[in-house]
């Protein structure tokens, strides 16, 4: 039986009208194995971070939440159940980006998704200092952080609504983390979405700005 | 055309030929002399006690101890096929995958062949019966274990990509299509190797014991080629199966990769 794979629609999720405008994630009793239960709300164009100590469970908490890892409690977005919204939808609007980032073909283009447009890939490539050409690079000379700028633009370009940034900058220079910083901060603004970012970076904290989190003992402190 | 019976004596014959294998063994300090002995009893007891088994179930053909001989073929086979896992699927669904899949495949295309092709009366005489579904099990048995536990250590291998895949929205489907289209080929190979070798570089053995018996060679041929080709829809169908089984196994509802259900590597 052929698959035709990444055939989905990329389809922005409707707003639900009158209820959910202020919570664009709204997460409540969420529990897994490690965590939990704990309680969590994004707004649009909102960035947390989450802080704690390794092993706490902050990559754990990302991937419940991008329902990689089975978990209990509901879990909405823009007031609509995780349960109603099948698992491919569901994670093309809230994005897992790994600390690093999956590679399988050959060159970066076929990595994107099923029906992307070109227009807006050649306008974040921009934003993230990469050239039109970088499109037909192969994988295997990616450069770290050229890679996980190609990682985060792969993801974009399904227009998520949540971002899970799990440590996004862990490894890169000072020049390719502030790239990607602001380039996480123009696509909250331009699509009203939100961002959860993992983080252990004192310095990135001060630039990054907005609510600190931290998961300490299964729960998440201010 | 009857068959010249072996004595004792040519046995024992047969016997001192491993005897000296060992005894050279043993000089050159292989250290296999004495698994080559235990192997050696093994062969002639279990052989024994199988011919024994046939001897008396030829005797007393009634389709409930025909049937009894079969599920114990293939509750062994079944436990085969989980002992050749490296990373076997926990719980009952360690066992039933392989089982489940033989049991489809192995018995439906033996009885098929028994009903339609072959013809015997009735249908399931164990002389026809029970070697023509020993081929099958053995032979789906490997094309089985083969692709699960090539799928098993690709999804394994490649959980990064899968996970990845997923978190970007493909389906799981889509996620591990190279590694089930692989795990499914290599279930497939050795059969396919097979019937491409038959007859040019191997006798097979079926052919060659029939024909030791006194059977026409072009008799024996025609055997061969129906055997051949069942064991290769039995083999396919098999692991097509497994793997798929396998695939789903490996997934939740909520499309989630649940490496959880598979038990740690061995080695």
């Amino acid at each position: 039986m052929p698959v035709f794979c990444g055939a989905g629609r990329i389809a922005a999720l409707r707003m639900a009208i009158g209820q959910g405008m202020e919570r664009l994630l709204d997460v409540r009793a969420l529990e897994t194995e490690q965590l939990g239960p704990l309680d969590l709300y994004l707004q649009a164009g909102e960035l947390v971070q989450i802080t704690g100590a390794s092993g706490s469970g902050k990559s754990l908490l990302l991937r419940a939440l991008a329902d990689l890892d089975p978990s209990r409690g509901t879990v909405r977005l823009m007031a609509r159940d995780r349960e109603r919204i099948p698992p491919t939808d569901w994670r093309r609007q809230v994005a897992y980006v790994p600390a690093e980032t999956a590679w399988w073909a050959e060159t970066v283009r076929e990595h994107f998704p099923a029906g992307w447009e070109p227009d807006q890939a050649g306008s974040w490539l921009e934003r993230f200092s990469l050239p039109d050409e970088a499109l037909d690079w192969e994988v295997e000379r990616l450069s770290s952080g050229e890679r996980q700028r190609l990682g985060l633009l792969r993801a974009f370009l399904n227009r998520p609504r949540i971002l899970l940034l799990d440590e996004p900058t862990a490894n890169l220079d000072l020049e390719n983390t502030r790239r990607i910083e602001r380039a996480v901060r123009s696509y909250l603004a331009a699509s009203e979405a939100g961002a959860l970012w993992v983080s252990h970076d004192t310095l990135q904290r001060g630039r990054l700005g907005g609510r600190v989190l931290e998961i300490r003992d299964r729960r998440l402190v201010a | 055309m009857s068959v010249i019976s072996l004595s004792a004596l040519d046995l024992a014959l047969a016997a001192l030929l491993v005897l000296a294998l060992a005894g050279l063994t043993l000089w050159a300090r292989l250290a296999v002399g004495r698994s080559l002995l235990i192997a050696s009893v093994r062969t002639v007891l279990q052989l024994l006690l199988v011919g024994l088994v046939l001897q008396t179930l030829f005797d007393h053909a009634q389709l409930g101890w025909v049937a009894l001989m079969a599920g114990v073929m293939l509750l062994i086979a079944g436990y085969e096929v989980m002992a050749r896992q490296e990373r076997r699927f926990a719980g009952i669904w360690g066992y039933g995958i392989g089982t489940a899949t033989m049991f489809v495949s192995a018995f439906a295309v033996t009885v098929l062949a028994l009903t339609t092709m072959v013809g015997p009366t009735p249908w399931w005489e164990p002389q026809y019966a029970i070697p023509l579904l020993g081929m099958l099990l053995g032979n789906t048995m490997t094309g089985i274990a083969l692709g699960l536990d090539r799928l098993t250590q690709a999804v394994w291998r490649e959980r990064r990509v899968i996970e990845g895949r997923l978190a970007l929205g493909d389906s799981w489907l889509c996620a591990t299509s190279t590694m089930r289209r692989e795990a499914a080929r290599s279930g497939l190979m050795p059969t396919i190797n097979a019937m491409a070798a038959a007859g040019v570089v191997s006798l097979p053995g079926m052919m060659t014991g029939q024909i030791l018996a006194g059977v026409a060679p072009v008799e024996a041929v025609k055997y061969q080629i129906l055997i051949m080709f069942l064991i290769a829809a039995g083999t396919g169908f098999g692991a097509l199966g497994a793997v798929w089984l396998a695939s789903v196994r490996l997934f939740d509802q909520r499309s989630r990769l649940r490496l959880d259900r598979l038990h740690p590597g061995r080695r």
